[in-house]
């Protein structure tokens, strides 16, 4: 049996777990600290 | 130490810095080992060219496991000291190490096929670590509806002080049951794998470690920031 595709689609999960996590976590901490800042901008 | 950083403002000061500085040192070890693990070692006499998949699993399963201990830490820290920000911590930690429990058990999967023949078996580290998942989400769920209903965080807190109970079941599962997961490989004092075939880990685990370190900063940054919000639009409303 060939192992080399299953090795990459463990890869390939982990890739896309860990890059989506941090990637949407990114994108939540952006929005919340401009909404932040754009209160606090105002009078 | 733990009191000077529970302060928001002092937080938010050391974690500005810190969240690129963590996230970024762990994608290039994670890469690094990765690279290493797929390229560098020798294929297991047994398992063959399919034990390369050990070097994103190990750390998956840690990291799955070492996040519910850190979750019930800061649980446990608010239930004593009644701090938010331990509170917002333990939060925090919870989609990130349901990610890193769910990526040990499709990892596992993917390696049980070729090595066993079966891409799952009801075992006792295999079901433990799906209930392990099973109690992230639920605590997901349960911080959500606390936060939603202007709970004071203890229910959760509760949950996740509870929820360590999985701790030892899943650590001893090898040992107490008969199952078809093989026995303790790495563990606090040596390795019963050839050091030729085990170093990629020494990179892989602690950059997938501190990229779950970045990812719970930037989640916690976001939930002070929304507090942030929430209050302001309650001091304007107010006026």
């Amino acid at each position: 049996m060939n192992h080399w595709p299953f090795i990459l689609a463990a890869y390939g999960a982990t890739l896309v777990g860990v890059g989506g996590l941090a990637l949407a976590s990114w994108r939540e901490m952006r929005r919340a600290e401009a909404a932040a800042d754009s209160l606090k901008r105002r009078p | 130490m733990i009191h000077a950083l529970a302060n928001p403002a002092r937080f938010l000061k050391l974690a500005r810095p810190l969240t690129p500085a963590l996230f970024w040192a762990g994608v290039a070890l994670a890469l690094f080992g990765a690279w290493a693990g797929l390229t560098r070692t020798p294929p297991d006499y047994l398992q063959k060219e399919s034990v390369r998949i050990l070097y994103v699993h190990v750390p998956a399963a840690m990291l799955g496991m070492g996040g519910w201990a850190a979750l019930a830490a800061a649980s446990l820290g608010y239930l004593i000291w009644r701090h938010p920000l331990a509170s917002i911590a333990a939060r925090a930690i919870a989609p990130a190490g349901a990610v890193f429990a769910g990526l040990c058990l499709v990892t596992g999967s993917i390696w049980g096929r070729p090595t066993w023949g079966t891409w799952w078996e009801w075992d006792g580290r295999l079901t433990s670590m799906l209930l392990l998942f099973f109690v992230y989400i639920a605590y997901v769920a349960l911080a959500r509806a606390d936060a939603d209903r202007g709970g004071d965080g203890r229910v959760p807190a509760l949950f996740g002080v509870a929820g360590t109970v999985l701790l030892p079941i899943i650590r001893y599962s090898v040992v107490w049951w008969n199952t078809l997961h093989q026995g303790q490989s790495i563990g606090l004092t040596g390795s019963s794998i050839d050091d030729s075939m085990l170093w990629p880990l020494f990179f892989t685990l602690p950059g997938l470690a501190l990229i779950f370190a970045g990812v719970v900063l930037m989640r916690m940054r976001a939930m002070l920031a929304q507090q942030k919000v929430e209050a302001r639009l309650k001091r304007m409303a107010a006026q």
